[in-house]
């Protein structure tokens, strides 16, 4: 005990000495919670579209204007041919295109029914996605009105109809940020961690220091906890700031158990700096460490199911994404923060993270060698 | 011949073998690391098969809970309907509201259907019944792709109920995927990833590669030397200059064998911007040489302060017309949007340099500038 | 005369097909002062990490304050200071915080480690600078401190691997007399220099060519077997047949 005093006392003057570094982990996170989550926004509203109207219909029209009215859709084209409404989409111009058939209102009233166009630009995979979705959703609309109009209501009666009562539950008004916010928390978190703790044994083997080291009888682990606790509590401390911000900027507070949130965390911590270490022990310079670490932190990321949902990849991506730390920190940030999720719920989560802090850090205990 | 001239001549000469061996000694260097090595090349492979074949924006496989109070014959055919949509995995039988909430808070549903009793006595004899839909908004976007999909089945087995087999005065869309069908976006990422690789690597390597020669204090001898401090910095440059060239192509190499995403524009037009790119991301990694002083500090600013911002700034993941004007504005001096930009034009759209000059420029202004200010402060520094 | 602390037979070190030390054998006695001369690639570095657990022989045996080099290294890391060729002291701590750092890994308690220290700052002379940043030093200063970093818990043997690279001939002469200081005090000093100066300081050097140790006794015995009038001819005879150098 009396050795990891010592260590600790080190490693904490030395990470209050380096000022330079000290400010950039605490405000650098700061900032991109503060602007980040502004800018990844799939909320999408804007979305070009082009419109050829072959039927100059009064329907036709009044289809049209619902959909400019509806706040989703920006009318960018009107009235070109097709071939030029499909250039609007090459150039980026256009995401989406609906085409109005000649004779769209007469085949409805006469043939009792009508076909409609739609061409997606599909580069844009989200947009592609939501335009689709909510196009439908308002030529649906638009059906139902003009049914109204033109079946008489006894008639009507006979059909069968469901309604359907939707609801969006914990996060009612479909707010992105509130779906981003704990997602970019978790992966600065990450960062913090993993690079200060990636870049921290392999600077002791660069400038030498780490001989000194192992010619003293300390204990090999002993000195990766010496490391281990220090960056903890710095990645704890930007957890909290990051959730002062989330609530200050964002009006975002848990609605779980802040207990449980810290618990969860702490534990995290210790993975993912053990993997940081791990990393550490195996280079020679901090060069490699932090490219390595760069290297791995980037695929965590993408496939952590921040930007892009876990459930719709392939079988062998979802079976990677079990190694993932970052995913599990990313799902249970939002269960906690956003459902109210119990212990029992993220228990599985917890487990799996524990057993990673434990191979992570016991493998670095395993590979610092004291002795070459 | 006059003898000044010939001596400025063997000045140079004698220059230009310096910086050649400067080069050499730089490449060493770099061959000699084989992990960072293998890093570098394999990360452009690693992220396009990611991209490619993990990533999908489409929404599928939603694991949905039914929560089924009727349970007679209508709401059996829908739920079978349900089932069968590729869209969901229905695993979940929940038996009521309680275990449907504890199911959403464990993660293991995205969305509920909720059947209320006498589904089918209500829909048949009173022509009319209700069903609940709650989907899990946590996730905004897929919340509401999920509830329409539900609805649309829904919809389909009413229309198919009603004996006509049709609704009536019915509109019915049909839906085109232009480009690629199966929403995998490869024309969107391999230009982003390109950005992204490039942007990060250059930028990272060159800043730390001249840090550590300040902090092991070798630059000092490097400038005490007769050599020029920006022949120094160049020759540190230019073997991540050629590296990130065998990167570029490597991805082109994928994306047109692997992807089947064929150049659709002048190749050497491509290469010619991504040298640009190139340049302008050592420039900016020179800049933050010159203004920190440990391995440490640089290595954190053009990784942890510029990892997130090039992803969601470079516009390939989060369209930049959706932020707020503020954010398009900071999304401006991202070279890495440029490039985005650029590389889109020739790859997808086969654009020539007439649709890119303006952003070429901007490219090359942002370029400029940064040698001009690292240079400045490099000068003040040796004083 | 009571058993040796450093004793080694046929230790060998082989770096692939490269055999960085073969077969070193040779004893050294307590409180004696071992010169461990060699030109640069010679093995120096290399035995001299052996005998500190820092890295494990290929074969051969050897024991340092009795303990075995292969199995016991811990408990040899207990009964040795160490002061690496590059300074290896935390340039970002101030020098009491070294100090106190390293005597608190070696087990020394708050009593000990408070008087030690003053201790230690008033023998170099350092109070004034005792709250400053080593990177701060002079050259010559930061091997004084580390030296005395070393011996700070009282180890049995302390091991120098060539501790006065680059430093003046006045800082050198005062750095050799801290070793004597705590030669005095019964430490063994195994030092390795390519100084021919430091090594008539010696008791007993050894000087390695190529991975072998060639010769082995007092500064003066060496001489008179050479036939020559001073070490720089011992050692020059010796390292010419050299076929390794950096």
């Amino acid at each position: 005990m009396r050795t990891i005093r010592f260590l600790l006392q080190k490693e904490f003057r030395q990470i209050f000495r380096n000022r330079a570094i000290l400010a950039m982990v605490i405000v650098m996170p700061v900032i991109q919670l503060l602007i980040l989550p502004m800018a990844a926004n799939y909320e999408v509203k804007n979305i070009n579209i082009a419109i050829i109207d072959n039927d100059h219909s009064s329907y036709s029209q009044k289809l049209i204007s619902k959909i400019t009215s509806s706040g989703y859709f920006k009318l960018t084209g009107y009235n070109f041919s097709f071939k030029e409404a499909f250039r609007l989409i090459e150039t980026d111009d256009a995401d989406l295109i609906l085409e109005i058939p000649r004779g769209f209102e007469r085949n409805l009233v006469r043939e009792n029914g009508q076909k409609i166009f739609i061409a997606v630009n599909a580069i844009n995979g989200t947009k592609a996605n939501l335009g689709g979705v909510y196009l439908t959703g308002i030529i649906k609309d638009f059906n139902g009105e003009v049914r109204l109009q033109l079946v008489p209501p006894a008639k009507f009666d006979r059909t069968l109809s469901i309604d359907i009562a939707s609801s969006n539950w914990f996060n009612p008004f479909l707010d992105y940020h509130v779906f981003m916010v704990p997602g970019i928390l978790a992966i600065l978190v990450t960062m913090v961690g993993g690079f200060l703790a990636a870049l921290n044994i392999v600077k002791e083997k660069e400038v030498g220091t780490i001989e000194q080291i192992n010619v003293t009888p300390i204990k090999k682990h002993h000195f990766i906890l010496g490391k281990l606790i220090p960056f903890w509590v710095l990645g704890n401390v930007v957890f909290t700031l990051g959730l002062i911000v989330a609530w200050l900027i964002y009006r975002i507070i848990p609605v779980g158990n802040i207990f449980l949130l810290y618990s969860f965390v702490s534990v995290y911590l210790l993975a993912v700096l053990g993997f940081g270490l791990l990393i550490s022990t195996f280079c020679e310079t901090q060069q490699q460490a932090m490219f390595i670490m760069f290297f791995f932190m980037m695929v965590f990321i993408l496939m952590g199911g921040l930007f892009t949902s876990i459930d719709s990849m392939p079988d062998w991506a979802k079976a990677v994404s079990q190694f993932n730390p970052v995913s599990y920190l990313i799902e249970v940030m939002r269960m906690i923060i956003l459902k109210g999720s119990g212990f029992k719920d993220i228990l599985r989560q917890l487990g799996i993270i524990a057993l990673f802090a434990v191979v992570f850090n016991g493998w670095a205990i395993f590979n610092y060698k004291k002795t070459s | 011949m006059n003898w000044p001239a010939a001596q400025n001549e063997a000045i140079k000469h004698l220059a230009m073998k310096q910086f050649s061996i400067f080069i050499k000694k730089e490449f060493t260097h770099v061959l000699r690391d084989r992990k960072t090595l293998l890093i570098l090349f394999g990360m452009p492979v690693v992220q396009i098969l990611i991209f490619g074949f993990a990533l999908t924006n489409e929404v599928k496989n939603a694991r949905i809970a039914i929560l089924d109070q009727a349970n007679d014959p209508a709401s059996h055919q829908l739920i079978t309907k349900i089932a069968a949509s590729k869209y969901f995995e229905t695993e979940q039988a929940v038996m009521n509201r309680r275990q449907m909430e504890d199911a959403f808070k464990r993660g293991s549903i995205r969305l509920a259907v909720i059947f209320p009793a006498n589904f089918n006595n209500e829909l048949l004899h009173q022509h009319n019944a209700g069903i609940q839909v709650i989907a899990d908004a946590s996730d905004p976007n897929n919340a509401t792709t999920l509830t329409s999909y539900v609805t649309a089945i829904i919809q389909d087995y009413l229309a198919a109920l009603n004996k006509t087999g049709q609704t009536p005065y019915r509109i019915s869309p049909e839906i085109r995927m232009l480009y690629n069908p199966q929403l995998k976006g490869a024309s969107n990422f391999v230009p982003g990833v390109m950005a992204l690789v490039l942007m990060l690597v250059c930028v990272m390597m060159t800043a730390v590669s001249i840090v550590k020669e300040k902090e092991t204090g070798t630059m000092e001898i490097l400038l005490v030397s007769s050599f020029k401090p920006l022949l120094v910095i160049a020759s540190k440059a230019v073997p991540y200059l050629m590296l990130s060239l065998v990167n570029v192509a490597s991805i082109l190499l994928l994306s047109v064998f692997v992807l089947d995403l064929p150049v659709n524009g002048n190749v050497f037009l491509l290469f010619a911007e991504s040298t640009l790119f190139i340049i302008t991301c050592l420039t900016l990694g020179i800049f933050i040489s010159v203004k920190t002083s440990s391995q440490q500090v640089a290595m954190l600013i053009s990784l942890m302060g510029m990892l997130l911002p090039t992803i969601l700034f470079s516009g390939f993941m989060f369209p930049i017309e959706n932020m707020p004007v503020a954010l398009q504005l900071i999304s401006n001096i991202i070279p890495a949007k440029w490039y985005y930009i650029i590389v889109k034009a020739i790859m997808i759209k086969g654009s020539g340099f007439n649709a890119i000059w303006k952003e070429t420029l901007i490219l090359s202004g942002i370029t400029v500038f940064l040698l001009i200010v690292s240079l400045k402060s490099f000068k003040i520094r040796l004083s | 005369m009571n058993e040796p602390v450093i004793k080694t037979n046929k230790l060998t070190k082989r770096f692939g097909g490269f055999i960085a030390a073969d077969e070193i054998t040779f004893t050294v006695d307590q409180g004696e002062i071992f010169g461990f001369l060699g030109a640069n690639g010679a093995g120096k570095t290399t035995a001299m990490r052996m005998l500190c657990g820092l890295s494990i022989p290929s074969s051969g045996q050897a024991t340092i304050a009795g303990f075995d080099v292969y199995k016991q290294t811990e408990q040899i890391k207990k009964n040795i200071g160490y002061m690496s060729q590059k300074f290896s002291l935390y340039e970002d701590l101030t020098i009491l915080e070294n100090i106190r750092f390293f005597g608190g890994i070696y087990g020394l308690s708050d009593r000990q480690l408070k008087t030690k220290s003053e201790e230690l700052i008033d023998k170099l002379g350092l109070q004034n600078e005792a709250k400053k940043l080593v990177a701060s030093l002079p050259l010559g200063w930061k091997q004084k401190l580390s030296f005395s970093v070393a011996i700070l818990h009282e180890p049995k043997i302390v091991f120098l691997d060539e501790p006065t690279g680059g430093v003046d001939p006045v800082t050198r002469r005062q750095f050799w007399d801290l070793i004597y200081n705590a030669a005095d005090n019964g430490v063994t000093i195994f030092v390795t220099t390519h100084y021919m100066d430091e090594a008539e300081y010696c008791n007993r050097i050894s000087i390695m060519v190529d991975g072998k140790i060639k010769a082995l006794d007092s500064p003066a015995n060496l001489k008179a077997s050479f036939g020559v009038g001073s070490m720089d001819e011992v050692f020059y005879e010796l390292a010419r047949g050299a076929k390794r150098s950096d």
